[in-house]
């Protein structure tokens, strides 16, 4: 296995959400009636790396698909079409069977503290369920075991025996962390958890996924809207809209000099603290419904500077710089 | 304007139970009911102990003795509080047999009628699609007959005996509580636990009964309580109609049927006791019910 | 100063609950001018959004207004008469809550409930209130505003949905609207949007406006003034610029350090550590005292208000040193 082989990687993966037929319009269909079947492609020929050890920042907003594709990637959802790699295999093919799933490897923190934690059971369950029932600590040491581990994300030992409603949203975080590391994951992928805490909070669980980071070894792939949080925390920055990659850089680069018209107007117009009063000089229309994206670039109802070839030709993700990439026809046009 | 998040820690708050007996115990009418429950399935229980008599044994009953008065005493000494019935057996005894043969049949019935449509809701909740419809379309089905007709059909068929009337009751009853727990499982299926459980890769019948069941309860249990005060009605009724229970083994409402016929001639207690005893049985576990509907209630808690 | 055009004193908001007195805001000064845009900043827990309701006696029992004034032009709202109160709402004050669907009428097309809006304050026409719905609509940047008040809320998108919330908000002209939260449920573009068309309108129309949120950088790109709340107090209060560039209170300092642009990129952010105390176990004085690294004795007692030149004020035993 080379050292700079990606630990995740995805090749052209898609999502799309079709509507069955019913009884009813089936038996239409047989007279000869139309089926209106209307798709969403949620995620749209994604193909992503990330490197052992980095961060790779995903953002975009609703209707982008970026959550879906967490959850394709965490194993949650199966993909339409396409392939997720672990390691360079599939991630869907498990390894020796005696030893712990590969897909238990990457694992998923969740945005809502409310309904991603069982109201019904208590802490020390949630967190030593798997790990139990997966065989990576017996059962008589694994008190002990969730014990440690919520030491480790900073809360004291004897609250495993409460349940979640005892617990403020920043904590049931820290808990719903403990339980993402469980497993002894080597790729978390984090869906907007920190998005539902106030910003002292969030600071607090921003400097714990740094911690763990270090202690553990870990992989992120960390989803947000949040450009702030992103550009705190990445190496590298995804930058998603409807359903499809529009640009990725090293974050420095996009933040410093974002290529994508997209880009440019998400960080333009984000109030950031210290920027003072100012004008805002907003990008126009509404995000498209995923169910009628528009032909061509997605973004070009919107963008100040969409041509002809953008409304009827959907550019690709080139490489505009060494690990940059950007989707968009005005990098090619002369 | 509702009052602001407290995050408040109660102090028996990781204690559930503790806190829903308080909860519960606040009402003192459910309070006092619950506890002519508890009395009732005691007395039901113990009835050999507490009984006088034993109803069922032809020798311990003297015809001579037939339909006396409350109060009135037999030949042996032994006072019939409340009366005897026209085979000569006191009424005392013959309630408490019966109570304990209605309590069985109820309870019975409701136990397995909930095992079975939780488990089936639970399944369609959680498979969805094909599986999830035919579930749902057999519930559909069962709902829209009467329970006492379905249940007529199915005795005629069967014919007389506690196991058959168990068995009909359960098939009348289990399309409630599948359709309760499929509505109450769908919305828990699309919680981000339960995603967090696929994530962790644990398998789905520990994710369906060990993770989704145990938020699906609360309507189970108040559907249950009246379910099983209406298991028992439904026998009493079935029983009274000739159908149901054999005349060997007198339920309560084979008691009341027995006692009909005498109504008019003024021998009022044949008839009447086991019709209070029936009541107050209903009621206390409607009682009951009712308050651990209010209790459970989601937008309650907190 | 300028004539204020709504001054709270000491304003206390109580709920009666079986677990004790909830003490959601407990003594707030605050002042608006006219035309001026207040900032109210707090986390979850502060009593921003209940100081907010409590202007407009909006408040579900078991919460009340224990004690304290708020005059509005120099009237006092606080006791007045709930039809006194109703005629305010919505022509001298409006609100703008965070959930849409919270003013919007989900069953209701939109064009019967502006009409409707319209028409308690004002005998007009329907044709004239339709028209005037109309120019509402277009002045909030919703395209086609005849059509779209044929349709439903549910038809529109969320961003949309604040709009004609903010239009309905528009109609009378107040004087002062209260946005609880307005953009935080909304997508970053589209937050931009609305904030922009907030400055235009409230620049166009002189309306003062009190924007309650947690989001420090809306504050700072929006408000002339900045109140930060804490364990349902004013702590902090002053300039926009001056609040943010030199905070004198350490919350608001920890607040601001908390930001993740504003630390370097990949070092751990400042941090405050601990939580924000429950609003029925208030510490006794200063309310962030357990949490603050300047604390001391002294702070057991309720911190007096210190002033700094230009309205700059401070509740706090050891604010931290302005730049000169």
């Amino acid at each position: 296995m080379s050292s700079d082989q990606p630990i995740l990687e995805t090749r052209g993966l898609s999502k799309q959400f079709a509507r069955r037929p019913d009884l009813a319009e089936r038996i239409a269909a047989v007279f000869g009636a139309a089926f209106d079947a209307r798709s969403v492609r949620a995620v749209d020929d994604v193909s992503l790396s990330v490197s052992r050890g980095e961060v790779l920042g995903l953002v975009g907003e609703s209707g982008c698909g970026k959550s879906t594709l967490g959850r394709m990637i965490a194993g949650i959802l199966p993909p339409s079409s396409g392939d997720i790699l672990y390691n360079g295999s599939d991630i869907r093919t498990h390894a020796v069977p005696g030893t712990a799933p590969a897909d238990l490897a990457v694992q998923m923190v969740f945005q809502d503290p409310m309904s991603s934690l069982n109201p019904r059971k208590r802490v020390l369950d949630i967190i030593g369920e798997a790990p139990r029932v997966h065989g990576i600590v017996s059962a008589a040491d694994s008190d002990q075991y969730v014990a440690e581990l919520l030491h480790q994300v900073g809360l004291d030992a004897s609250y495993r025996r409460r349940y979640p409603h005892q617990f403020s949203g920043g904590q049931r975080q820290r808990i719903n962390i403990a339980r993402a590391l469980a497993v002894k994951p080597a790729f978390l992928v984090c869906d907007e958890a920190v998005a539902a805490l106030d910003v002292s909070i969030q600071a607090q669980v921003l400097n714990l996924f740094m911690d763990l980071r270090e202690a553990f070894d870990l992989t992120y792939l960390f989803i947000s809207h949040d450009l702030g949080v992103v550009e705190h925390l990445s190496d590298r920055v995804a930058i998603m809209y409807l359903g499809r990659i529009v640009e990725t850089a090293p974050t420095d680069a996009l933040y410093r000099d974002p290529n994508h018209p997209y880009t440019r107007a998400l960080l333009q117009e984000v109030p950031r603290v210290g920027a003072g009063r100012r004008r805002f000089t907003p990008v126009k229309g509404e995000i498209p419904s995923p169910l009628n994206p528009p032909a061509g670039c997605h973004f070009h109802p919107r963008c100040p500077q969409a041509t002809a070839r953008c409304r009827n030709e959907a550019p690709a993700l080139r490489e505009i710089a060494p690990q940059r990439f950007s989707a968009c026809h005005l990098n090619t046009d002369s | 304007m509702s009052a602001p998040a407290a995050g408040i820690v109660r102090d028996d708050a990781d204690r559930p139970l503790r806190a829903l007996w308080r909860e519960f115990a606040r009402s003192r009418s459910a309070v006092f009911a619950l506890g002519v429950c508890v009395l009732l399935v005691l007395l039901a229980v113990c009835a050999p102990l507490v009984a006088p008599q034993n109803p069922y044994d032809l020798t311990a009953i003297d015809l001579f003795d037939s339909r006396l008065k409350p109060g009135s005493s037999s030949a042996s000494g032994m006072i019939y509080w409340l009366g005897t019935d026209g085979q000569g057996r006191d009424m005392f005894s013959a309630m408490l047999y019966g109570l304990r043969l209605s309590l069985l049949v109820g309870v019975l019935s409701g136990v397995i009628a909930i095992g079975v449509g939780v488990a089936l809701g639970l399944i369609a909740a959680y498979a969805g699609g094909r599986i999830d419809a035919l579930i749902m379309r057999i519930v559909d089905f069962m709902l829209g007959f009467p329970t006492i007709l379905v249940a007529l059909m199915l005795l005629a068929i069967l014919g007389q005996g506690v196991d058959k009337v168990i068995f009909a009751l359960i098939v009348v009853q289990w399309a409630y509580f599948a359709r309760a727990v499929r509505g109450s499982a769908l919305v828990e299926r699309n919680k981000e636990y339960v995603e967090a459980a696929r994530s962790l890769r644990l398998g789905n019948a520990r994710i369906v009964f060990g993770h989704i069941l145990p938020n699906c309860l609360p309507p189970v249990i108040v559907i249950g309580t009246v379910q099983i005060a209406h298991a028992i009605s439904t026998e009493a009724t079935l029983s009274f109609l000739g159908l149901g229970l054999p005349i060997t083994e007198p339920s309560l409402g084979l008691l009341i049927a027995n006692g009909f016929s005498y109504l008019l001639s003024g021998l009022y207690w044949i008839s009447v006791f086991p019709g209070l005893l029936l009541l107050i049985t209903i009621f206390s576990l409607n009682v009951v019910g009712d308050r651990l509907r209010d209790v459970l209630n989601p937008r309650n808690r907190k | 100063m300028p004539d204020n055009l709504l001054v709270i004193e000491d304003l206390h908001t109580h709920f009666d609950t079986p677990q004790g007195v909830i003490k959601a805001v407990d003594g707030v000064d605050l002042e608006v001018g006219g035309g001026e845009i207040l900032g109210l900043v707090g986390e979850s827990g502060s009593g921003k959004s209940i100081t907010g309701f409590s202007i407009l006696g909006l408040l579900d029992a078991p919460g009340r207004v224990a004690r304290g004034s708020i005059r509005f032009k120099g009237e006092e709202l606080v006791g007045a008469s709930p039809e006194r109160l109703r005629t305010i709402r919505g022509r001298e004050i409006a609100m703008i809550f965070q959930d849409p669907m919270m003013t919007l009428n989900p069953v209701l097309r939109i064009d019967t409930q502006m009409i409707e809006a319209i028409r308690a304050h004002e005998s007009l026409s329907e044709k004239a209130a339709r028209t005037r719905c109309a120019e509402a609509l277009e002045r909030v940047g919703i395209p086609s505003p005849e059509e779209r008040l044929n349709a439903y809320p549910h038809q529109f998108s969320g961003g949309m949905r604040q709009r004609v919330a903010i239009a309905i908000a528009l109609l009378h002209r107040p004087a002062l609207v209260i946005a609880d939260e307005p953009t935080t449920a909304l997508d970053v573009t589209i937050q931009a949007q609305i904030i922009h068309e907030v400055q235009l309108l409230c620049a166009q129309a002189g309306t003062a406006m009190i924007w309650i949120t947690h989001d420090l950088a809306i504050v700072d790109s929006l408000a002339d003034r900045i109140a930060v709340m804490y364990g349902g107090r004013i702590v902090e209060n002053g300039p926009a610029a001056d609040v943010i560039a030199s905070p004198s209170h350490p919350y608001t300092r920890g607040l601001l350090d908390s930001v993740p642009s504003r630390n370097r990129r990949g070092s751990r952010l400042a941090q405050i550590p601990g939580m924000t105390p429950s609003p029925l176990n208030l510490p006794a004085g200063c309310a962030f005292q357990p949490r603050c690294s300047r604390a001391t004795e002294a702070c057991t007692a309720p911190p007096p208000p210190r002033e700094f030149g230009d309205g700059h004020s401070v509740r706090c035993m050891h604010p931290l040193e302005q730049a000169a």
